[in-house]
């Protein structure tokens, strides 16, 4: 009997599970049940009274809802479950400034104890001091990796945080009685999208700045935008590209000058824990997104958090409450509700409901605390030497280039070009991120517009080993090499994933789209 | 049954192995510098990822020029009534476009460079779906793709419904005589209407707005601004063309319009005519770069002379582009030769484009 030869590291047997399986709308059954739910028992009736739900309150109809037993809908979950490319399955490199990490499950374990589930953010204060605890710390902890005076948990998300600062800055320049002259907000074309959309949606003008031959944003350009209407400047740094601008004080110093407020995306600030700090850099605001470097997981646009922290002179325009340390009468030290700026007009108000989302906020300090202040600059420096391992053997691909910054290193992600690749064999980077599927592999090319040509983002994180690194990259050589050999193979691919290749030109259009059952049922037409 | 029209310019490309700055015209002269034909192969490259579609009619020219080569793939060809030449010129292809014009084609393939994408602008203009074989010595023009297997994808991707929109693209050529004397001076020649490639590619986030869509915001943005009894000298291009559009004005389409009160004052001014009319007057001019290239001033609108723009002010000429087009410009600045070094300097330095509604992008000017 031979050894199965595993040299190659590239997985090119593998085949994902298509099941063909309906919406669980068409697998219903009327009358067919999951759950039955119990009569309470006599004890409780006699203590709380008629448990009967008053008839004005009873809905007239059932609800529209699937009737499935048990084992069907775990069938039809674990199903759907193998369809998709999760990041406990794939060796998760491919999807560049997201940050995709492995989210110890001990942490999932923490967050699924009843303690947790059945807590109510209407419970009274006494009765959830743990987690006001929780709460308290790691808002205590983000002040220490950022330098920030308060952080608070209510946005959802990376662009909920974006949103929250630019209603802070709106709030502090209306006190000042600014708000109308200040009217824009400076970001560059290589931070994330959504930091020039969420100021728009608050209504500010956004101004765009490009990078210099460096990579850098273009500091001329930027003095030229900076004035009086500058209300803020958010970007992101290191930006997408992975290059960091070590001359970022001086923006923010020059936005000061002029008045203006400066908000760090910190959504990934992998590759900065222990190393670098939000106030240093001269910012008045940031968010960090805890299902990035925080491990949350990622929510697929569900619970999740855009941590969003603020120099002391702003943190009366966040949304609250806040949650102090205080100490009791006893002599001990306890939790409690601050809403000393919850009411008053200069508070941006609710973000969204509640304190933020209580699970993914324990996670992040469950993480925290596992790691400790060491463990987290470990994490940063295990991040960069992983990320510029993998610059250093794609480089050495002579397809593979990454502009700007010659011969130096980036900080956890790159943005590279194949566009030799494309030039040499008319495959493109798109090409190519259909056929990586075909290994159980995500890659990602950018955001648009491609200010790259032929774009890769990749983003290693601490998470992989070498291992790992070496299967992703000698994956991506695979498939560079079959551009050059059979590109038919790559033009037709993905052949062994789930789908293969999709008209994607419906996602453009409203009429074709059906988020429900409901507008499906609405909108699709029936067989002939 | 879908039907591709195919025009391919046999001697284009030709020039460039034997060191002459394009072909038009030299023909023979390249042919005797022992130049091969190599346009044929690029769009047999193209005609690969369609050879095996049998739904796919081609409708073509004989030999070379198209259906010879189109046959040549497999496929299911028309050949339209022409003679058949070995030596090609720039009529044939004109005679060509304008017969396959009437055929009701779902789209145009041409293989060429900047001298053929000029006469099928000067044939078909903007009434029909055009897509460029890169196969010339000069590709300048933002019309073709970038290599022989993308265009024939992409046309596939176009004729199957994938690829939906459209937009158009200039047509740009170098003046040959001026090139040969070691010159650049690019004029744009008008416009195609090609697929919209690479738009639905890596929906990680959302998807940005189309390219018309974009172009529509940044008029919208810049009607807004428009101050009463200001004159507007709007030129040409399909980024600013939608201010016209949105204004309900007629407009000319290489030229330079007057816009007063959202009235049309003239349409195609020369710059006598805009000397005349704006003497006195406030003035904002409206200009968008040349796609790929940068060029605001001094590349096919000189009707706004170096007088007209020190009129103006740099503060009151504004530039509009998508991120799409300036991202397109790989990092090189916007460029301008007007004639006037004085004016040049006036216009140099970084500038507000209006890259979308209430959003604009710094960007230098050389």
């Amino acid at each position: 009997m031979d050894l199965i030869d595993r040299s190659a590291k590239v997985r090119k047997n593998f085949h994902q599970a298509k099941w063909d399986e309906p919406i669980i709308f068409e697998l219903s059954t009327p009358g067919e049940r999951g759950i039955n739910v119990p009569e309470a028992e006599p004890e409780i009736r006699e203590a709380v009274g008629d448990l009967g739900i008053p008839a004005s309150m009873q809905r007239k109809t059932p609800a529209a809802l699937p009737e499935i037993a048990q084992p069907r809908v775990l069938r039809h979950y674990m199903r759907l479950s193998q369809q998709t490319l999760g990041a406990d399955v794939n060796i998760e490199i491919g999807q560049g400034t997201c940050t995709v990490k492995y989210s110890p499950k001990i942490n999932e374990v923490l967050a699924r104890q009843p303690q947790i589930t059945e807590l109510h953010p209407l419970q009274p204060e006494e009765t959830v001091q743990g987690m006001m605890e929780i709460f308290y710390k790691t808002d205590c902890f983000l002040r220490e990796i950022s330098g920030l005076d308060r952080f608070t948990f209510q946005p959802g998300g990376g662009s909920q945080g974006i949103l929250t600062m630019a209603s802070v800055v709106y709030n502090y320049f209306a006190q000042k009685g600014e708000a109308d002259q200040r009217d824009e907000i400076i970001t560059t074309v290589y931070s994330h999208p959504s930091d020039a959309a969420a100021p728009a949606v608050k209504g500010y003008k956004i101004i765009h700045i490009g990078p210099d031959k460096d990579g850098y944003p273009d500091f001329e350009a930027f003095k030229a935008a900076v004035g009086p209407r500058t209300a803020g400047f958010f970007v992101a740094n290191p930006e997408d590209t992975g290059v960091y601008n070590p001359r970022v004080k001086e923006f923010t110093d020059l936005v000061h000058e002029h008045g203006g407020l400066c908000g760090y995306d910190q959504a990934n600030a992998n590759g900065l824990l222990g190393v670098t700090r939000t106030k240093e850099a001269g910012f008045d605001l940031c968010f960090f997104n805890l299902h990035k470097t925080f491990s949350t997981p990622h929510g697929c646009g569900g619970p999740a958090c855009g941590a969003t922290g603020a120099v002391k002179k702003l943190e009366p325009f966040l949304p609250g409450p806040f949650i102090n340390e205080v100490k009791k009468e006893d002599g001990t030290v306890g939790y409690a509700f601050d809403r000393s700026y919850t009411d008053e007009p200069r508070s941006v108000g609710k973000i969204r409901s509640w304190y933020g989302v209580a699970p993914v906020v324990l996670k992040a300090y469950a993480w925290i605390m596992s790691l400790g202040a060491e463990g987290l600059y470990e994490t940063a420096k295990v991040a960069v030497l992983n990320n510029n391992y993998m610059f250093k053997k794609l480089m050495e691909i002579p397809c593979v280039d990454a502009p700007y910054i010659p011969g130096k290193q980036r900080v956890e992600q790159v943005r590279y070009t194949i566009e030799k690749l494309t030039q040499d064999t008319g495959i493109t980077s798109g090409d190519i991120q259909r056929r990586m599927m075909d290994f159980g592999m995500h890659y990602w090319t950018s955001h648009h517009p491609y200010h790259i040509a032929e774009p890769i983002t990749l983003e290693p994180t601490e998470t992989p080993s070498r291992e790992d690194l070496d299967e992703y990259i000698n994956t991506l050589k695979h498939v560079f090499q079959e551009a050059y050999d059979n590109p038919e193979i790559i033009k037709t691919a993905p052949h062994q994933s789930v789908c293969h290749q999709v008209d994607s030109s419906p996602s453009d259009d409203p009429a074709q789209w059906a988020i429900t059952w409901r507008s499906y049922l609405k909108k699709a037409k029936k067989p002939a | 049954m879908i039907r591709i029209g195919l025009i391919i310019n046999p001697i284009a490309g030709m020039g460039g192995r034997v060191g002459l700055k394009g072909t038009d015209g030299l023909a023979d002269q390249a042919r005797a510098l022992g130049a091969l034909p190599l346009a044929p192969d690029k769009a047999a490259r193209a005609l690969a990822p369609l050879a095996g579609d049998t739904d796919i009619r081609i409708l073509a020219p004989p030999g070379d020029m198209g259906a010879g080569v189109a046959l040549d793939c497999g496929m299911k060809v028309d050949t339209l009534d022409m003679i058949s030449k070995e030596i090609t010129a720039g009529r044939d292809t004109i005679d060509a476009a304008k017969q396959l014009k009437s055929l009701n084609l779902d789209l145009l393939l041409f293989a060429g460079g900047d001298g053929t994408a000029r006469d099928l602008c000067s044939a078909v203009g903007e009434d029909l779906p055009v897509l460029g074989i890169p196969a010339g010595v000069k590709i300048h023009s933002p019309v073709f793709a970038r290599t022989p297997e993308t265009a024939g994808r992409l046309a596939m991707d176009f004729v199957r419904g994938k690829v939906k929109g459209l937009c158009h693209r200039e047509v740009l050529d170098i003046d040959e005589d001026i090139y040969r004397e070691g010159r650049v001076q690019t004029r744009l020649y008008g416009y195609l209407k090609v697929p919209e490639a690479d738009r639905v590619q890596s929906r990680k986030a959302g998807s940005p707005v189309g390219e018309a869509a974009a172009q529509n915001l940044i008029a919208l943005d810049y009607i807004d601004a428009m101050e009463k009894d200001k004159i507007y000298l709007i030129g040409s291009g399909t980024t600013t063309r939608p201010v016209m559009e949105n204004l309900g004005l007629a407009h000319s389409l290489l030229g330079v319009d007057l816009v007063k009160n959202r009235e049309l004052l003239l349409k195609d001014a020369t710059e006598k005519q805009i000397l005349g009319i704006t003497h006195g007057e406030d003035i904002g001019i409206f200009i968008t770069p040349i796609g790929g290239q940068g060029y605001l001033f001094g590349r096919g609108n000189h009707q706004i002379s170096p007088e007209i723009l020190q009129r103006a002010g740099k503060e009151n000429i504004r530039v509009g582009a998508t991120l799409e087009k300036i991202g397109s410009l790989r990092g090189q600045p916007f460029l301008v030769d007007t004639g006037d070094p004085s004016t040049d300097r006036m216009l140099s330095g970084y500038t507000r484009v209006i890259t979308g509604y209430r959003q604009e992008m710094i960007y230098p000017i050389l």
